[in-house]
This record gives structure tokens, sequence and C-alpha cells, in this order.
């Protein structure tokens, strides 16, 4: 199959029960995306395909034969990184930082659905991603925050 | 649209279905997509076996065997060895053997050795030796290979112990638990399983290839360099130019860096580095290395250095006046009154000696691997270094970021010898790579990068002079030297000097001229390489002493004997020699090879030569200026003390100093051997220390670590006294317990003191740190190279047999003696004196680069570029000659590189001993026997020393 992950094409041979999460991890060794719990439970393993949010361990990797995949090491350039990424560490928005990945991506799909997002609608947003640390009062104020450093760059 | 298709192994026993391209190799299966890490890449043509695995039971080289041909098939790797936790009994045999040192060639040589036994369950010698001769060790570690085949039966069943396997020869009066013991090697059992993560080796996620792109000409302006077709490949992420990279000149000398990471304006000899691509695999990488356009204005080049020092010869370096007649460095010394000294001589005599451009060619390629935290601004750089220090402080000068914010990490490494003891292209631009990408950045050398980087020996034209008494006494010395530099400058003011400054510190000698020129040319750089500018030198000079002793009618050891050095002498450069076992050395060689019974009495075709030789334990001074002491320890006790660990920069580059460094710890602090954990190497987790170059590691690193020891034992005392009623000086500290040393019966357990200490004053630490006595060596100019706090000496004698018919030399026997203090590990001792042997013997009998009219080498690879094959291994015996030095720890000295000086002359005194030929320029080939035979036949020279008969006669013997 053929996969595009963070800008880069790759030919696969898989087989038909490989989750989506087990190629990017086992195959591409791009393991900021974490496995927590495997069951779609947790968010700590949510993805962008082709932009949208999704639980890559519950997504087969079969079924995104052409699609363009979007992992925590796609975020941010070269030389820095992006907003969401700046303002998570800017609020202290981690603590263990096994969930935050997963926390940023889903932030990055809402962010791109809603550049302008009200505090319910991070919260609503958001509320697939579990943080056992209790980080989310900080993340929620880190979305927010990165969501206005983007319309100001936007802006300007 | 895949061109992948799926292949079905069983590996290690474990079913495997994979997708591999139809060029996808069994190696780069194994390591890629299997993360077995085991089993190297380190020629990828065939030629050294490190790469070797089983398939279906039979060994062979996975670098050579495409992964679509062994579908079906059965693979057996290094991982898949040790069964149930418990090594096999092969695995158990090559450690407790020292069979190994930097370990890299040992998984390719156990997969060897497991399919001769598979088949072969009880092997003769020669068929082990036949089994492993397509394995390359360049650590020398074949004799020990043989055993560990040989006896590896014993090893069934047995736990692999830490019991010394114990063939010292030692004082048993200086009563050590863990000094002196041939315990196993501290990394041995990482080394044998395939566990041992080299740098190569590692893994982060989104790693990227780089690679770099060198000259196609030997000289020349660059007038373009247009990435943009490179750029424009899928999966390229980065190209950098000579325009992208910091325009920081670099190098080794403070005062001659003349480097640069890619070229700006000049290339200097084929390969000098002009671009460098990340991609997201190396097939990419390669591919878009192909499609940067470079122009050059090509320059006249010149690859010889008597030919760059002739007026109108091109210039190397024209842009620096002081380069002038492509002079890169010049010494002249004069010590005593020379002119008096020749005239009072009975004898002078004066020879032309030529050495060759060898290279250390380790087995694993050099590498690196970096990545940056772009949110601090950081970098951290994993290297295949032997010496983390002067790479950090080389990244922190060159990319201008602090050292601070620097953090460079030394994994196992697999041989340097030299080559890898200095920063290379590699490390700056897989950091600025990894800066460009943002991501993490590996970069590996091909085996041809290797050779094309090199830094290996410098070719010297030598011109010696020696005149003598009547009675072979020394009374004045002479040495002009002409070392081949190569395009940059490298360690080559350091060996300028070292080519010069050893001479006088085997033989007394009254008067001695030394004038040396290190010369650029268009060739790649030479630099410090085992011996670092010494055996070549000491090769002209052992000659030398034995055609004097042949004109005056004496025995060669005769006259060495009359002229060695003694304990406690300053030499006539200043040099101070404290401890000094070197008559001893002689005596007992010539006692043990059977000297005076062979020499001249072998028979045709059959001889026996003896060469000596020596070096420093670490150089008195660092090679940049500064008021650090050259290595630091810190030792921390594990809070319930049990355990301590040890940390410390040092380099283990296969030589074995953290098994030294570990024994010492555990001696000087009087706990078992097994109770020491060596701490990663990281400039974040340990002190500096100035790495492994100069033979220092013993000598320094022992003593910062058994201050470090003797700290903490201090601070377990303090509280142990207060609780046995005595004074903490009263106690000792042997076999974890703490005892008045008048009564014995008044003691502690070392852990419980342990305990005591950090629950009173928290954590145990101590730090030490070592210095070299202040104002070694006499002021002058170049005084610093030489000076060390000790010397080590060493007699070799070669045994060989010439084939008179082909001029094939066979090395048949060696005994060597070496004096390098107390010996801290007879078993890494003994390998490197073994390793030495087989390498020297290379250098000798099959080991030159050659450049081809354009300048570039033709032989760099493994299989032109011959190094030395189990096959070529002669019967070794070494034996220590003990003697306690002083300003060493625990009478400590060093034995790696001084051990290879002796043997390039003995092997070429045996030569001339076996058939009167005389070869005064290296490697003695077969050609120059035959060519040196027809003279004498021509001028009817009867046959020399060793009564040569004519070859028809001899036929029968020498086949």
């Amino acid at each position: 199959m053929r996969l595009t992950v963070n800008g880069q094409p790759y030919d696969l041979a898989i087989a038909g029960h490989e989750s989506l999460v087990a190629i990017l991890r086992g195959r591409l060794g791009l393991t900021g995306t974490k496995v927590a719990c495997g069951r779609g439970e947790c968010g700590a393993c949510t993805v962008l395909i082709d932009g949208k949010p999704a639980y890559a361990c519950l997504t087969l990797a079969a079924a995104c034969e052409g699609a363009a995949v979007s992992t925590i090491e796609g975020l941010g350039a070269a030389e820095r990184l992006h907003a969401l990424q700046q303002a998570f560490i800017a609020h202290d928005a981690l603590q263990c930082g096994f969930c935050t990945p997963g926390q940023i991506m889903a932030a990055a799909a809402l962010l791109a659905q809603t550049p302008r997002p009200t505090e319910a609608e991070v919260r609503h947003g958001m509320s697939g991603n579990l943080c056992r640390c209790g980080a989310y009062p900080k993340i929620v104020r880190a979305v927010l925050d990165a969501a206005q450093r983007l319309e100001a760059a936007r802006g300007a | 649209m895949s061109d992948e298709r799926l292949v079905r192994l069983t590996v290690n026993g474990e079913p495997r279905t994979l997708a591999v391209k139809p060029a996808t190799t069994l190696v780069s299966l194994l390591r890629d997509q299997l993360d077995l890490t085991g089993t190297k890449r380190a020629c990828g043509t065939g030629d050294c076996g490190a790469c070797t695995v089983q398939i279906d039971g039979q060994a062979a080289a996975s670098c050579l065997t495409l992964a679509v041909d062994v579908d079906g098939s059965e693979i057996t790797t290094v991982e898949g060895l040790a069964q149930g936790g418990e090594l096999h009994p092969l695995q158990k045999a090559f450690v407790k053997h020292g069979a190994l040192q930097c370990g890299y060639c040992t998984g390719g040589a156990l997969m060897s050795a497991k399919a001769l036994i598979d088949g072969t369950p009880d092997p003769s010698r020669d068929e082990i030796a036949e089994a492993l001769s397509g394995n390359l060790c360049r650590c020398g570690t074949y004799p020990r290979m043989v055993q560990a085949v040989e006896h590896w039966r014993d090893f069934a069943g047995a736990p692999l112990d830490t019991e010394p396997h114990d063939a010292a020869e030692r004082d048993q009066s200086r009563d050590h638990r863990t000094v002196g013991r041939g315990v196993p090697r501290y990394d041995g059992p990482d080394k044998v399983t395939g566990r041992a993560r080299y740098t190569a080796d590692l893994r982060l996620p989104g790693t990227l290839v780089g690679r770099i792109l060198g000259s196609p000409v030997a000289h020349g302006v660059v007038r373009r360099v247009d990435a943009s077709r490179a750029r424009a490949v899928p999966g390229v992420l980065a190209v950098l130019t000579g325009a992208d990279v910091p325009a920081t000149r670099y190098g080794v000398s403070p005062a001659r860096e003349d480097e640069q990471i890619l070229a700006t304006d000049r290339v200097r000899y084929v390969g000098d580095e002009i671009a460098a691509v990340a991609a997201v695999d190396d097939e990419t990488a390669r591919r878009a290395l192909a499609l940067i356009d470079v122009e050059i204005d090509e320059l006249p080049a010149v690859f010889d250095a008597e030919a760059a020092m002739a007026p109108g010869a091109p210039l190397v370096h024209p842009e620096h006046p002081r380069y002038a007649g492509n002079v890169n460095t010049r010494v002249d010394w004069s010590f005593g009154d020379v002119d008096a000294g020749f005239a009072a001589a009975d004898l002078v005599r004066e020879q032309r000696f030529v050495g060759n451009r060898t290279y250390q060619s380790p087995i694993e390629p050099h590498a690196a691997l970096a990545q940056w935290e772009p949110h601090a601004g950081r970098l951290t750089v994993w290297s295949s270094t032997q010496t983390p220090h002067y790479l950090h402080r080389s990244l922190s000068r060159t990319l201008g970021v602090p050292m601070g914010q620097i953090r460079v990490i030394r994994p196992p490494v697999g041989g340097g010898f030299g080559a890898k003891a200095e920063a290379t292209p590699l490390e700056f631009c897989a950091a600025l790579l990894a800066r460009a990408t943002g991501r993490p950045v590996r970069m590996e050398y091909s085996r041809e990068e290797m050779f094309r980087h090199f830094r290996g020996r410098h070719k010297q034209y030598i011109d010696l002079k020696i005149g003598v008494k009547r009675d072979g006494t020394i009374t004045a010395v002479d040495q002009r030297v002409v070392l081949d530099g190569g395009a940059y400058t490298s360690f080559g003011v350091i060996t300028a000097y070292y080519a010069g400054s050893m001479l006088p510190v085997l033989y007394k000698m009254p008067a001695y001229r030394y004038e040396g020129r290190r010369i650029y040319t268009n060739l790649p750089a030479s630099g410090a390489f085992r011996g670092h500018g010494v055996p070549q030198p000491r090769f002209a000079f052992e000659s030398l002493l034995d055609m004097i002793a042949e004109d005056l009618g004496l025995d060669p050891i005769d006259v060495r004997l009359r002229n060695a050095m003694t304990p406690d002498t300053r030499t006539v450069n200043a040099l101070d020699v404290s401890s000094c076992e070197f008559t001893a050395t002689l005596a007992r060689a010539r006692e043990a090879s059977g000297w005076d019974a062979k020499r001249g009495r072998l028979g045709a075709g059959r001889g026996i030569g003896v060469g000596c030789g020596g070096f420093v334990s670490g150089a008195g001074y660092p090679i940049y200026r500064s008021s650090f002491p050259h290595s630091n320890a810190l030792i921390r006790v594990h809070e319930d003390g049990t355990g301590v660990s040890l940390h410390i920069l040092a380099s283990d580059i296969g030589q074995g100093s953290d098994t030294v460094l570990v024994q010492m710890a555990a001696e000087e602090l009087g706990v078992p051997y097994d109770w020491v954990w060596m701490a990663e190497c990281d400039t974040v987790l340990a002190p500096l220390d100035l790495g492994s170059y100069s033979s220092r590691v013993t000598l320094m690193g022992g003593h910062a670590v058994q201050d470090a020891a003797r700290r903490v034992k201090g601070q377990l005392f303090e509280v142990a006294a207060g609780e046995l009623g005595c004074a903490p000086a009263d106690l000792e500290a042997r076999n974890a317990r703490i005892y008045d040393r008048a009564r014995p019966d008044v003691a502690m357990d070392w852990a419980a003191a342990a305990r005591l200490a950090f629950g009173k004053n928290g954590p145990v630490v101590g730090l030490g740190s070592y210095t070299p006595p202040a104002d070694l060596g006499g002021g002058f100019k170049g005084s610093t190279v030489g000076t060390s706090p000790a010397y080590s000496f060493s007699t070799v004698i070669a045994e060989v047999t010439v084939d008179l018919e082909t001029g094939f030399v066979q090395v048949d026997r060696v005994t060597d003696f070496s004096d390098a203090g107390t010996v801290i590990n007879p078993v890494t001792f003994h390998g490197q004196v073994e390793g030495s042997i087989v390498m020297g013997l290379g250098e000798t009998l099959l080991e030159d680069t050659v450049a081809g009219p354009g300048g570039q080498f033709v032989n760099p690879n493994l299989h032109d570029y011959l190094i030395p094959t189990i096959r070529d291994t002669p019967e070794i015996r070494s034996v220590a000659v003990e003697s306690y030095e002083p300003r060493g720890p625990f009478g400590a000295k060093e034995i790696g590189e001084g051990s290879l000086v002796p043997v390039l002359g003995a092997i070429a005194n045996a030569v001339y001993d076996a058939c009167g030929v005389r070869v005064t320029e290296l490697p003695i080939t077969p050609e120059k026997i035959l060519a040196g035979l027809a003279r004498r036949r021509d001028r009817g020279v009867p046959p020399a020393a060793a009564s040569v008969e004519p070859e028809s006669e001899t036929h029968a013997q020498t086949v």
C-alpha cells in the first residue's frame, strides 16, 4: 500500500490486520504516537488522517491506502516548534508527557476546524484525550493561547 | 505500485513475514527491519566477515545475500546464540579467553565458529583457523579466538563467572584482589551477544540518513556547486554546501586549524568534502549526491612529499605564506655535540629508509548521530570517537554553540587505533543536517570513504646515521625525516615531533640531531596511528643497528644491551625515564626464544630477528593549552552500599580500558569487581577525560579513579571508625569488609559502613583527578611532545620463513617480553600485545595505500588493502616483565601502542637473517625480496648471515 506520512511517501507491504499505529511505531519508527489503551478510549494515539483526527490504534492501516497521515513528529518546522507545541511548553500543559502528542494532534485538528474556539469548544474538542496527570486546565489555556497566536500570525 | 515482495523467514527460531525490495540485502533486513544490530555492516563487499550469519546452518556473508534469495530459510544471528538467558558455551569461551577487544567483528566471528562446530564438533586448530579465515579482526584477537573455539566445550553448563582466567606472571607479594587478575572484560557479555549498541546501531524516531559528497579531483578551485536537482529528489530533506555551513576552520592543532566542514573555495585531495545530504534513506541520499552539479577548475597536484618540497611544486595551501614549500611543520633539534660524537665513532653508517602509508582500518566504520532539541537549542551527538572531550570542544568552536549546550555520548567503539581520535566531517555534517531538517541524522562512512578520510600513518622518508664505537656503544645519531602529511594538518605537527623525540628513549646516546619536515601533498591527511610517528623511525633504527652489528661482528642483542636505557635516567632530549626493565626484556626474550641457538643456524630461508620499542604512557601535555587535570573521575556509592558507579569520560575503543578502570576502582575501594558499574561515556554524566590517545588511559584515568576511590573510602572510614572504636587511619578495606589493620577481627561490612555514611551525610560520592607532573620536558620548542610520566619497553623476537622461490614471508613465531609496569589485567595485556604483533605484521609485510595517477587511492577496500587474517597469525609468546612504576596507579604503565613499535624491525631483521635481503622500504613484499635475491645473485654475493643456500635447494623446505 501507499501511504504518505508527514509529507513523506511510503510503499509498504502490510498484513490485513495491522493497525495504523503499529505501522507508524513498528515500521516507520515514529514512536511519538503512543499506544496506551489500544481500544480508542484514551486518545494517546491521535493522529490526523487527511486532516481529520483519528485513533491510530483503531484504524486499520489497509484502510489508509492513499491517505496523508500527520503525526506529532510532522508538526512544526525545522527551526521552530509549532505554535501549539510552544504554547504547551509556555503553559506547562504537560507533566509526564505520554498523552501530550495525542493532545497536541487533537488540538491541531480542532484549530483547523475551528480557528477561534471558545473555551467550551476547546473542552469539547479535547474531550477524547485523557490526561491522568490532570493537566487539563493548562491544556485548555495552551490551546486557546495557540489559537490566538496563530490568528495573529495569519493577520500579520 | 510497490515493488516490494513478501519473504517468509525463520530468524533465531521466530517466524517472520517481511516485505522487502528486490535489492534489499539480508544484513539490511536484519538491522533495519528487525533491529537485530548484532550483525554488523563493515565493508559491504564480503571481505571482512563482520556480517556473518548462519543460513540454514551454513555461515554466509549477509551483506552479499539478497533477502529475496533466502525466502523460506532459517537464519541464525549472534542474538540467537544465547538460549534462555544463558550464553552459548562459545560465547562464554570468547569472554573467558579474551577473544574480543572492540567487539565489532565478534558477532561475525562467533557465527563462523558456530557453523564450524555444528558440522565439526571436534575441530582441529587448522580447521578452526580455516573456518575463521574470512573474519577480519583488526584488534588481532586471532590467537584467543582459536583458544576459545578449542575450549568451548569446557564452558557448557558453566556459569559466566568473573573469576580470573589467571595467566599472570606477577609479583604475588603485592596482594591485590582484583588488580593483576585476568578478570573477563567488563563489556565482554554485551559484545558476544550483539547487545552492545555501537553508534550505527542506534535508532531514534524519524532518523534521516546523511551522506557527504567528496571532490572527484585532487586539487582545484570550486567554481560552482548547484544542488537544485538534488534538493528536488523526493525524500531529500536537506542539502548543504560550503555556503550553508559555518566557515570556521577547524583542526587538531590549535596553531594550524586548516580544515573546512565543506569546501568554499578549494579542494585539496580526492574526497575533500563539498556537500552533504540528508534523506529518508541511504539509497535516496546516494541518488541525491549524484545529482549535485559541481564545477571545479582543476589545478596541478602533487602526490609525493619530496616532490612537493621541490621548487615550483604546486602549493597545497598557497593562501598561507607560512606554508611556503608546502612545509607544514619544521623541527630542528640538536642535543649534545653531534659532530664530536660522529668524530669519536669507530664506525658511522648511514641509510635511507622509507615507510608506508598504512591505514588503521578499524572494523567499525566511523559513525555519528546528531539530534537537536529545538526549544532549548541543545545538541546531542553520538559518535564513534576515541576522544569525546576534543570532539565536544571542536563541535562547540566550529558550530558556535557553548560546550554547555552540547552533549557528546560515546557508545561502544569498534576500534580506532588513532583513526577516530579527531572530529570528522561526519559529526559536523550530522549536526548541521539535523539542524536544517529538525530531525535526527545518522551518518556513516563506507569503507572507501574511511580510506579517503584517512588519518593513517604518515609515509616517512628517513635518512638515519648512527655512529658507534667498536664495542657497539652509540656515540651520535642524526635523523632526518620527511613526512608526507597529505592535504591537512590533522595530528601531523605532533607526529613530526614524535618521529624524533622517541629515538633517545630506548637507547642512550650522548648526541642527537633531528630534522623533521612535515609536507603538505594532495593526498588525504595523515594523522595519529598506533605508535604515533614512532614505528617507522624505530624500524629504521632497529634495522640500521643490525647492519652495524653485522659490520662489527657483534650479536644484535649485545649491541642493544650495551646501549639500553636504564631506570631513573634523563635522556639526551630531556625526557625523564623512571621505571625501566628494558635490559630484562632483552635478556629474557633472548633466553626464551632460544636466540643464541637459533641465530644464523635455522637453515636457508629461515631467520630470527630482534626489534625493540616502547611508548609514552600518556602525553605529558594536552593538545590545547589548559590548566585542566587530564583525567577526572566520579565514583558514587549506591545507597544500600552493595554497588558503586564509576563515571569517567575515558574511551574504551577495544583496548579494555573500562575493564582496567573498573578493576582499579574495585581494588582501591576494597569491593568485588562485580560491584562496579561503568556509567555511560556521556559528557552529561562524566567529568572531563582527554580520551584514548597516546596510550594514556591506564595511567592517567587510573590515577583519577584511584583518587576518587580513596575519597570514597575516606568517607566510609570516618563513620566506620566511630562504629568500631578506632581511628580512620587504622582502617583497611578489602573483600567488601572494613577492618582494623592491626586487629582484623574488628571489622564491619563495607555495605553497612556505606549505609551509615549515607544516613549520616547523604550520598557518598568521591571525585578524583590527575594532572601529570609539572615541568616535564626540556623547555625548548616542541619539547612537550614525547614527555610522559612513564615509558613502556618491549623486546620482540620474530622467526620467519622466506620462500626463496616466491619471496613470500611467513612469520612463524614471535616472542614478546614487555615492561608495562604492573599488569592490571593479564588477559587484556596479552590481548594488546598479540594485537600489536598482528597489526605490526601487516604493516611490515602487507599494507600500503597506493595512490593512482590522479591522487585517488586505488586500493580503498579490504579486498585490495590486505590486513592480516587469522591465517597470517604466528605462534605468539607474550610475557610481562613487571616493573613498579612509581608514577603509575598501582605501578602501571602503558602497553597498547608501545608493543607495536618493535614488531617492524624484528620482522625486517628476521627476513634479513633468513635470506640476506635487507629491505629498507616498507612493506617488505615478495617482489622486493625477489629483487633483492636477484641483485645478490647478480653481484655474486655469497649467502649472508643465515648461510642462504641457492633457492633451488631450499624449495622443498619452504613449500
